[in-house]
């Protein structure tokens, strides 16, 4: 048995459905905007986020009853759920995020993790237990690679997994003070890159386990979680934990197989150029590497799973992403940045993930369409 | 499917600490009592003292139970670290969050902000004992050590895995230590 993507949904400010969100990327429109004075920072700051209005409108009736996070959650899951024809009761829930409702931390209203996952699993009619996923900025890697594993175990027909993370002054006052911010739009893998922009984002893919023979959809072939085991907040200097990942998932299949990288790619000085050497390591340098990043900015626990699905989208198309804020190379290695968006090559049979996080954490994925 | 083993528990709460069932006799309690530990049986790790209180407790019960393990730190990528808890980094994102009240009080630590993940835990471990293998840091909604191990038996069942070192690590408040980790072990059933 396998694990089969059978349905997805996307919620950020550049739509409300998977393919609103994957029409405005091939049209290279970006959720990017400079704020001033949010959450009471005086330093501004360039953004991606979700207008609350309209997430608690579009919520309806009860949305007072729900954390912003709660509610983008749920109403990213009810879409996927419904497109997927799934029966929730029977499935199980995977919840990723870095700081869930970390924006009221501090309040009487406050809600932790674990348990807002409960309220979450109870608002769309999960009945088993949900399981957060809190691996930092791989989370969203790491809870879909966590959803093959509990579709292997053959005790549950599919999994829901979902991403999410809203932004606020705890976060941005942060990553001001870490001074990994951009001042402007963010420039993956380009020379003039400064550091990153945040984002906020729901995204949500349902799994489904398949005969291998059987299936037609994109399949999660392989996925591997390893550490640098060098520094808490620093990538390596030899990229050593997303080579291991990359060098797992990719074993046994052909650079040609490939059509596209979708790399971390925060435009981070240290994370762009460590990807780079981890890409050549694992003898990828001949397959196309793109980044999300100049489009949502880093939604953190969503990222993982917000880019896996616009590069199946992207895939079905027939197109590789492209990288916008990309100009000249700026990394150290020779990697084939994709500038503007290309044809995925015939030959091609799917792509691969690749992330990574504070606490030396990588992940990749292996992602097939139509078989094995 | 394998099935999985605990070779090892290293029990923690706020004043006492047991190493496979045996009560280790301890001085103190809460951090003190960790840092008590870590002069005691550890030593020789100043990163120890950099580490917010969840670490020191992942830390410290790491160090119990894998002190005197045979080719313990030669690098490997066969264990995996894959930890639980309920709150997060809950201990820690309050600190932080004491560092950017309003006005004259702003005074953000990236210092203190790194710790505010849970699974900077994990990466001390991993770092410590140079695994290069998984580490994985999940939320649930108790101590439930037959879900715990259900987590890890499915990584060992993944190419390349062999034991983990996993269990509950949570500080529930200032001062209050929960812990109860294992180092488990994959044993490939060949009935099934």
């Amino acid at each position: 048995m396998t694990a089969v993507c059978a349905a997805d949904n996307i919620i950020s400010p550049l739509g409300w459905t998977t393919e609103e969100n994957i029409a405005a990327v091939l049209a290279g429109r970006s959720a990017l905007m400079p704020h001033e004075w949010a959450f009471g920072l005086t330093e501004p700051f360039v953004a991606s986020l979700v207008d609350r209005t309209a997430v608690s409108e579009r919520f309806g009736a009860y949305a007072g009853m729900y954390t912003v996070f709660e509610q983008m959650c749920i109403l990213s899951i009810r879409e996927a759920v419904s497109a997927a024809g799934i029966d929730a009761s029977s499935a199980a829930l995977v919840l990723s995020t870095t700081k869930a409702n970390v924006d009221s931390l501090g309040t009487p209203h406050y809600v932790p993790p674990a348990d807002s996952a409960a309220r979450i699993a109870a608002a769309v009619g999960v009945a088993l237990p949900p399981l957060v996923v809190s691996n930092a900025c791989i989370s969203g890697v790491c809870a879909q690679i966590e959803a093959k594993r509990i579709l292997a175990g053959g005790k549950v027909p599919a999994v829901i997994v979902c991403g999410c993370d809203v932004q606020s002054r705890f976060i941005v006052s942060g990553f001001q003070s870490f001074k990994a911010l951009s001042p402007q739009e963010c420039r993956p893998f380009d020379a003039s890159r400064c550091g990153l922009n945040l984002g906020e984002a729901a995204a949500t893919v349902v799994y489904v386990a398949k005969d291998r023979t059987q299936s037609g959809g994109w399949i999660l072939r392989s996925g591997a979680v390893r550490n640098d085991a060098n520094h808490i907040s620093g990538p390596s200097r030899t990229g050593e934990g997303s080579y291991r990942a990359l060098r797992h998932v990719t074993a046994g299949i052909a650079v040609e197989d490939l059509a596209f990288i979708s790399a971390h790619g925060t435009a981070t000085p240290y994370n762009d150029e460590m990807e780079s050497i981890a890409i050549e390591r694992a003898g990828l340098l001949g397959v196309p590497v793109n980044s999300f990043k100049g489009y949502y900015g880093h939604t953190m626990g969503a990222a993982g799973v917000l880019e896996c699905i616009l590069s199946m989208h992207a895939f079905d198309r027939g197109l590789i992403p492209a990288t916008r804020g990309f100009g000249t190379l700026g990394v150290s290695r020779p990697v084939d940045v994709s500038a503007a968006v290309r044809d995925v090559p015939p030959r091609a049979r799917g792509f691969v993930k690749l992330i990574s996080g504070f606490g030396g954490c990588n992940a990749a994925a292996l992602f097939l369409k139509g078989g094995e | 499917m394998a099935s999985v083993n605990v070779m090892r528990k290293v029990e923690i709460s706020s004043d006492a600490v047991s190493v496979d069932g045996v009560a280790l006799p301890v001085c103190g309690s809460g951090e003190a009592m960790l840092d008590w530990i870590y002069r005691t049986h550890v030593g020789g790790y100043p990163k120890y003292h950099k580490m917010d209180l969840l670490c020191k407790l992942g830390f410290i019960a790491s160090e119990l139970l894998l002190a005197g393990e045979d080719g313990r730190f030669v690098p490997r990528d066969d264990r995996a670290v894959i930890l639980f808890n309920r709150t997060g980094s809950q201990c820690d994102d309050l600190r932080y969050l004491s560092t950017i009240t309003e006005g004259e009080g702003y005074f953000p630590s990236p210092a203190v902000f790194v710790y505010t993940l849970p699974n900077i835990v994990t990466g001390e471990i991993a770092i410590r004992n140079k695994y290069y293998g998984e580490t994985s840091f999940y939320l649930i909604s108790g101590p439930d050590t037959w879900m715990m191990l259900e987590v890890a038996g499915q990584a060992m069942d993944c190419g390349g895995v062999s034991s983990a070192l996993t269990g509950w690590v949570e500080c529930p408040g200032e001062d209050k230590l929960e812990c109860m980790m294992m180092l488990a072990e994959k044993t490939v059933n060949f009935a099934d």
